[in-house]
């Protein structure tokens, strides 16, 4: 579908370049990527405000189900794309963090019959380690979505572990076989060329590295999807007026989840990308859906 | 009506350039004027609480208070528009469709004008309090061009409104000018700014508002015409006493 309407776009004016869609209108790629660019510059400092607004905070239990599946080890390195503010890499870090300090009770434990000397010995050389090894890069292509991000970690104070890199999810700043997982939360739906992003994924991923998508999704059952369409369409624009100031930011967010592949569409444009064991799990009746993809 | 409902059906996604196209002339037929956002009902009935709410919670967002005044304002603008259509300056004004705008502003030659003359006075006031005719809000939510020029007319005229009223922007003047402006218009964002504007004064200020500068301020809405009528561009000479005699504004306490 996207490249037949590539083709025509450019049969009609090749000046003017590929044709694709920002929310409802329709646009020349460039114009998209501007048009989105100045959207979350617009909406950064309102962007937490504005998620827990508009999904009544359950984005971070949609976030939390994230982190649960992806269940992280200490020693993960994992790279969050379009990660502007921060949330995944936060979760990540406790999360590693919390499964650290478990994994040093049991040493200690096991280390009950060992001298006083030998203990403290150990203790030193995992003191320094308190995530681990376990890293994670934030990369996102908008500076000031990524500037709020850094504040936010400097006021909650992670530091350790955490670095922040300015890139194109579509070309992507990092070597081959680099990271563990590679997360993507609420952000593919704003990249203008998805194929490129995800074979930019399976680039960066190790052999045996995760990709793990969540995003909003389509709602099969109608009652609900009705209720999800007033509500979004009614209300949300609303919110984002009187919170943001920012009516026109708000109403492309709804439009472009209307706009964005179903489950199983995504799925086979993840599978495209070369991942197996391609998988999606929906949250909410696919208000939300999670993809999993391995690159084996 | 249709505007935000019918955006719950996206285009077919496969390509059909046909129905986009269609699309987006649908959009262009929605938008009466430049900025204009068309809503539904049930949209403006979110937007004016909505509205209501934040602005009194954050005083700083003036944009707020703009957002209520063109959902609330369903009765008040048109009521507003024939008072200008009936009376000649009015009607001149509605045809010309005049902005004030320090881009159309001749502030130099204002400056030049004699003390006490509606130009000279203007200017002080602007200067005086730091304001900008520029930093009004271009209507959003008005689902009708004419009535859209109607708001932003009243809400370039406001900074006029304090210097015929005589009253600094501070809060206390603020609210004395939303009662004047209340009685004239009818808008319900000047009633509510009236009403529950006095909230953050001192007692003090309270005392003096309620004893002396509301009651003028009613009496004087009420007896002055209807203050769009007039072409305050044309009249940057006359003195503000005599424009003050001419529409019915009692001399400040």
């Amino acid at each position: 579908g996207g490249a037949l309407r590539a083709l025509c776009g450019a049969g009609r004016g090749l000046a003017a370049g590929p044709e694709t869609h920002f929310g409802f209108q329709t646009v020349t790629e460039a114009e998209r990527r501007e048009k989105i660019y100045q959207v979350f510059e617009s909406v950064a400092k309102k962007y937490d405000v504005m998620n827990d607004s508009m999904t009544l905070g359950i984005h971070r239990v949609w976030k939390d189900i994230l982190m649960h599946k992806m269940n992280p080890s200490p020693g993960t390195i994992l790279l969050d794309v379009a990660g502007g503010t921060g949330d995944i890499a936060f979760r990540f870090i406790n999360y590693v963090r919390s499964a650290r300090e478990r994994q040093l009770q049991r040493k200690l434990k096991n280390h009950q019959n060992l001298s006083w000397q030998e203990i403290s010995e150990s203790y030193q050389e995992d003191k320094f380690k308190l995530l681990g090894d376990s890293q994670v890069v934030v990369c996102d292509i908008n500076k000031e979505m990524l500037k709020v991000g850094k504040q936010k970690a400097q006021h909650l104070g992670y530091s350790e572990g955490l670095s922040w890199v300015l890139g194109n999810a579509e070309e992507l700043p990092f070597d081959d076989d680099k990271f563990d997982v590679y997360t993507i939360a609420f952000g593919i739906r704003n990249v203008t060329r998805i194929d490129l992003a995800l074979e930019e994924a399976y680039r960066v991923l190790k052999p045996g590295g995760r990709f793990l998508c969540l995003e909003f999704s389509h709602v099969s059952n109608p009652l609900l999807s009705r209720l999800y369409d007033l509500y979004s369409f009614q209300v949300i624009p609303v919110l984002g007026e009187v919170i943001a100031g920012d009516w026109k930011s708000y109403q492309y967010l709804v439009e472009s989840i209307r706009r964005f592949p179903p489950q199983e569409e995504l799925k086979a444009m993840i599978e495209d990308a070369g991942f197996l064991k391609v998988d999606y799990q929906n949250l909410n009746s696919g208000i939300v859906a999670i993809h999993s993809g391995f690159k084996l | 009506g249709r505007a935000g409902l019918s955006r719950a059906e996206p285009p077919a996604r496969d390509g059909r350039s046909g129905t986009e196209e269609e699309e987006e002339e649908e959009e262009g037929c929605y938008q009466l004027y430049p900025g204009h956002i068309p809503t539904s009902p049930l949209q403006k009935a979110l937007l004016a609480a909505g509205s209501a709410f934040m602005a009194l919670y954050d005083p700083y967002r003036h944009d707020m208070v703009a957002v209520l005044g063109e959902t609330t304002g369903c009765l008040a603008l048109p009521n507003l528009r024939d008072k200008m259509k009936h009376h000649p300056e009015g009607y001149r004004i509605l045809q010309e469709r005049p902005h004030i705008r320090f881009s159309t502003l001749n502030m130099s030659k204002l400056r030049g004008l004699p003390d006490g003359s509606l130009g000279r006075e203007y200017v002080r006031f602007l200067e005086d309090n730091k304001v900008s005719p520029d930093t009004r809000m271009p209507p959003k939510f008005v689902d009708d061009e004419e009535l859209a020029y109607v708001i932003q007319r009243y809400r370039e005229v406001h900074d006029l409104m304090h210097t015929l009223l005589g009253m600094p922007t501070n809060m206390l003047g603020e609210v004395v000018v939303k009662w004047f402006e209340a009685v004239q218009t009818g808008l319900p964002m000047c009633v509510l700014g009236a009403v529950f504007g006095p909230i953050r004064l001192s007692a003090r200020k309270l005392q003096v508002l309620a004893t002396e500068l509301v009651p003028w301020a009613i009496r004087s809405g009420r007896n002055a015409s209807c203050i769009l009528n007039v072409y305050y561009e044309q009249r940057w000479e006359q003195p503000v006493e005599s424009l003050r005699e001419e529409i019915g504004i009692f001399p400040p306490p």
